[in-house]
C-alpha cells in the first residue's frame, strides 16, 4: 500500500487536512498531545484504491528541537524505518508561505516525493494574498495543490493527485546538502545559519514572482486581539478568566452524568447479582468487575470536558499566547511557558499531562515538568478528597462561601503551589549543563473547527479509557481476589464458627462476625496488618491500610475500597459511606475518622505518587526507570512526612 | 542596537548576531539578516518579547533577544 506522510508546520491545518482524508478511519499509537503522535489512518480513493497516511508532529524544520520533531526527521531521513513514506505531502499556510517553504525545501531536497498543499487559501484571498500556482511548480518541480480545508475546497483534487504517481524533483534547492547534515552535525550552528540564509534567499526569489500581496485588502484581526489578549494585565486576567471557566465546567457539567454512572453501574451491579446463581463468579463480577470498570467511566465526563477545552484553546491560537504570558513565572521554578499546558491538563489526569509535555525543547524543563505534573489534582483525587472533606470539614457557608468549597479549592492550590515549588527544587538539582531558550510562533486566531475538536475529544479520552482502564479494571480484580482469598483454614468458615464460639462477648451476628473474619485473615487483611505499625503514627488502622495499597494502583480505588472494607458489616442497609466511615471508632472508642486521621489522608493523597499508568507513562517518556523511582520516592516520601506532621500535631 | 532596545511599536531590520550560541530554530523560523520585525507588545520587564515579522508573529525571550543586532527603522 502506497504511504503518505503529511507533514507541515504547526498550525497549517495538517490535522484537519488529515481528519478530512481519513475521517473516523484512523489510529493514535500510544497518547496524544495534539498532534504529539503518530497518527495513521486510511485514505480511500474513489476506485478501491487505498493509502496509508501517517500524521506527523508540526513542525519548523527537520532540524530537531525537541523529541517530537526528532521522531520526523527519524522517519524521513532513514529509508529503512518501517514509517519512511513513499511521497510526502507538506502542507503549508498560504497567508505565511515564506516560512512555510523553508520545511518543504528541506523535505524535497531529501529526494522524496513531495507534493505541496498551500492551504487557507479562503483566508488568503480575505488578506489580498494571490499565489501563481504555474510558477511555483515550475520553480519547485513539484505538484502543487491549493486547498481550504476549512471550506473542504480542493481536497478531491488533491486525492486525484495523490493517485497519480509523483516524481521526485531532480534540482534541489541547495545542491550542495546532503542528508547526513541532519544527522551528524559538525559545528551545525554555523551550517544552519548558511543554510537558512540560503534557503530563505532561494525561496524569496521564487516568491518574489509567484506571489502578490494587494496591501490594501489586508486586516488584522489578530493584532487588535492581541492588544487585550497579551496585554500585561488584561491578558492574565482574561486568562485567569478562562480557567476557571473551564474548572467551573468541569466540574458542574460533569458531575450529573458522573452520577447516573455511579448509579447506573450500582443498579447493574444488584441486577447481576440478582440474576446470576450465587458463586465464586458472579461476586466476581459484581464486586470486582463491575465497580472497577465504573471506576472508569466515572471520569469520562470530566476527561472529555478538560480536553474539549484543551482543544478549543490550542485550535484557536490562544494557547501560544498562555505561553508568552507566563513564560517569565514558570521559569522561576525551572519550567518554561510551555509547561503551563502539561500542569494544567493534570487537573484532568496526569498521563495525557505528561504526554503534551513532549514539545518542550528543553530536555531539563521538559523533565522537570513530568517530574512535578503528578501534584496537580488529578480528576481521580477528586473523589478521596470529596469524601474526607465531607467527613472532616463542616458544612457550613462562611459569608457567601461554603467551607467545604473552599477546602477543596485549597487542595487545587496545594496541589500548584508544591507542583511549582518541587519544580524549583528540581532546578538546583538538576545543575546540569544546559540552555534554555523560548521560542515560539504567535499564530492568527481561528475558530476552531466542530470537526477537529470532535475528533480529537473523542481520540484522547478512548486512550485515557484503555490505557488507565486496563490497569484499574486489572487492579479491581487482584483486589477483589485478595479480600476473598487466605491461605489459612481460617478463611473457611468452620473456623470463623470456632472463633465466633470462643468470643466470651457476643455484639454481632454470626454473619457479620465471619466476613469481617474472613477479611481480617484474607491476604489483604494480612498485607493491612503487616503495615499497620508503619502508618499507625498517621493516624491510620489496617483497615485504611488496604485501601492505600490499593490505592498505588490508581487513587479513585480508595474509596471504593474503604466501602468493600467497612460494608463487610453491613446487612443490606443503604447507609453511604461517608455514614459508615463516621461510625467507624479505634479499639479505645474514639472516632477513626477525626480531624487529624481525616486531615493526614488528605496530605498523603495530595503528595504520594498512587498511579501506576503515570509511572508507566513517565518510565517511557523518559527512557528509564530512574525518573520513575525517584518520583516514587520523593514523592512517597513527601507524603508521609506531612501526613505524619499533620496527625502528630492535629492529635 | 539590539532587538531588546527596541521600544514598543518600534521596526528595525536585522543587521546581524553578536553571539555565535543562537538556537537553530531562530534561524529556521526566519531571524535572519535583511528581515524587519517589531516589537509589537512588551511584558512586564520585556520579557518575554512579542515580535511581528512579515508573515509571521513570534514570541523569544530578552536573552537571546540581546543576541540579535538590528538598526531602527524611523
Amino acid at each position: 500500500m502506497l504511504r503518505i506522510a503529511l507533514l507541515g508546520n504547526p498550525n497549517t491545518g495538517k490535522t484537519s487536512l488529515f481528519n478530512l482524508l481519513t475521517g473516523l478511519n484512523q489510529k493514535v499509537g500510544n497518547y496524544p498531545g495534539i498532534t504529539t503522535e503518530k497518527k495513521v489512518g486510511i485514505l480511500e480513493f474513489n476506485q478501491k484504491q487505498r493509502a496509508e497516511i501517517i500524521d506527523l508532529p508540526g513542525l519548523y524544520s527537520l532540524t530537531p528541537s525537541s523529541a517530537d520533531e526528532a521522531i520526523v526527521t527519524q522517519i524521513l531521513v532513514d529509508a529503512q524505518n518501517s514509517h519512511h513514506p513513499d511521497v510526502a505531502v507538506v502542507i503549508s499556510d498560504a497567508t505565511n508561505l515564506k516560512r512555510n517553504l523553508f520545511l518543504y525545501t528541506q523535505v524535497k531536497d531529501l529526494g522524496i516525493p513531495t507534493l505541496l498543499v498551500i492551504n487557507m487559501m479562503d483566508e488568503a484571498a480575505r488578506k489580498g494574498i494571490h499565489i501563481d500556482k504555474e510558477i511555483l511548480e515550475r520553480a519547485f518541480q513539484t505538484p502543487v495543490v491549493k486547498v481550504s480545508v476549512r471550506k473542504n475546497k480542493g481536497i478531491d483534487t488533491l486525492k486525484e493527485k495523490l493517485g497519480e504517481p509523483i516524481a521526485p524533483a531532480q534540482n534541489a534547492t541547495i545542491p550542495s546538502r546532503s542528508k547526513t547534515h541532519l544527522v551528524y552535525k559538525p559545528n551545525a550552528k554555523q551550517r544552519c545559519l548558511q543554510e537558512s540564509i540560503y534557503r530563505y534567499r532561494a525561496i524569496r526569489d521564487v516568491l518574489k514572482e509567484a506571489l502578490t500581496v494587494n496591501q490594501a485588502e489586508a486586516r488584522d484581526f489578530t493584532s487588535k486581539l492581541d492588544r487585550v489578549l497579551t496585554h500585561k494585565v488584561w491578558g492574565y486576567a482574561i486568562f485567569l478568566l478562562i480557567l476557571s471557566l473551564i474548572f467551573q465546567a468541569i466540574f458542574s457539567w460533569a458531575s450529573t452524568p458522573m452520577d447516573w454512572i455511579d448509579q447506573g453501574f450500582n443498579s447493574f451491579g444488584k441486577w447481576v447479582q440478582w440474576v446470576m446463581p450465587a458463586g465464586v463468579f458472579t461476586d466476581l463480577l459484581s464486586q470486582g468487575v463491575i465497580p472497577g470498570i465504573a471506576g472508569v467511566v466515572m471520569f469520562i465526563p470530566q476527561i472529555a470536558i478538560l480536553f474539549l477545552f484543551l482543544t478549543l484553546l490550542e485550535e484557536s491560537g490562544y494557547m501560544s499566547r498562555v505561553v508568552f504570558l507566563l513564560d517569565k513565572f514558570m521559569r522561576r521554578f525551572g519550567l518554561s511557558g510551555k509547561s503551563v499546558m502539561p500542569l494544567i491538563s493534570g487537573v484532568a489526569c496526569a498521563i495525557p499531562a505528561i504526554l503534551s509535555a513532549r514539545n518542550i525543547e528543553n530536555e531539563r524543563e521538559r523533565l522537570a515538568t513530568i517530574m512535578v505534573t503528578p501534584f496537580m489534582t488529578c480528576s481521580a483525587r477528586i473523589p478521596v478528597y470529596t469524601i474526607l472533606i465531607a467527613i472532616a470539614v463542616p458544612n457550613q457557608k462562611w459569608g457567601i462561601f461554603n467551607i467545604q468549597g473552599l477546602v477543596l479549592m485549597g487542595m487545587y492550590i496545594l496541589g500548584v503551589a508544591t507542583a511549582l515549588l518541587a519544580a524549583a527544587v528540581f532546578k538546583k538539582v538538576l545543575k546540569r549543563k544546559y540552555k534554555s531558550f523560548l521560542i515560539v510562533e504567535l499564530p492568527p486566531y481561528r475558530m476552531p473547527q466542530f470537526r477537529n475538536v470532535w475528533i480529537n475529544m473523542l481520540e484522547k479520552t478512548k486512550a485515557f479509557v484503555y490505557k488507565a482502564g486496563q490497569v484499574i479494571l486489572a487492579v479491581s480484580v487482584v483486589l477483589w481476589f485478595l479480600a476473598n482469598y487466605g491461605y489459612r483454614e481460617e478463611t473457611r468458615v468452620p473456623a470463623a464458627q470456632m472463633a465466633y464460639e470462643n468470643t466470651p462477648h457476643k455484639p454481632e451476628d454470626f454473619q457479620t462476625f465471619a466476613s469481617s473474619y474472613k477479611l481480617k485473615h484474607s491476604y489483604l487483611g494480612r498485607l493491612g496488618r503487616f503495615i499497620e505499625p508503619v502508618i499507625a503514627p498517621l493516624g491510620y488502622d489496617w483497615k485504611i491500610g488496604i485501601a492505600l495499597l490499593a490505592s498505588i494502583a490508581a487513587r479513585e480505588v480508595f474509596v471504593g475500597t474503604l466501602a468493600t472494607v467497612y460494608s463487610v458489616g453491613d446487612k443490606g442497609d443503604e447507609a453511604p459511606i461517608k455514614q459508615r466511615l463516621w461510625g467507624e471508632v479505634r479499639a479505645d472508642g474514639s472516632r477513626l475518622f477525626d480531624l487529624a486521621t481525616s486531615i493526614s489522608l488528605l496530605l498523603f493523597y495530595a503528595f504520594a505518587m498512587q498511579c501506576m499508568s503515570t509511572i508507566a507513562v513517565v518510565r517511557s517518556e523518559t527512557r528509564s526507570w530512574k525518573w520513575p523511582a525517584i518520583q516514587f520516592g520523593y514523592m512517597t516520601l513527601l507524603a508521609y512526612v506531612a501526613a505524619l506532621l499533620a496527625y502528630q500535631i492535629l492529635k | 542596537m539590539r532587538i531588546s532596545d527596541l521600544k514598543k511599536g518600534q521596526r528595525g531590520t536585522i543587521k546581524g548576531f553578536s553571539a555565535a550560541d543562537l538556537p537553530e530554530k531562530f534561524y529556521e523560523m526566519g531571524l535572519l539578516p535583511g528581515i524587519r520585525v517589531e516589537l509589537y507588545n512588551d511584558s512586564w520587564s520585556k520579557d518575554p518579547l512579542y515580535l511581528k515579522m512579515e508573515g509571521c508573529a513570534l514570541a523569544i525571550r530578552k536573552a537571546e533577544a540581546n543576541k540579535i543586532e538590528v538598526e531602527l527603522e524611523k
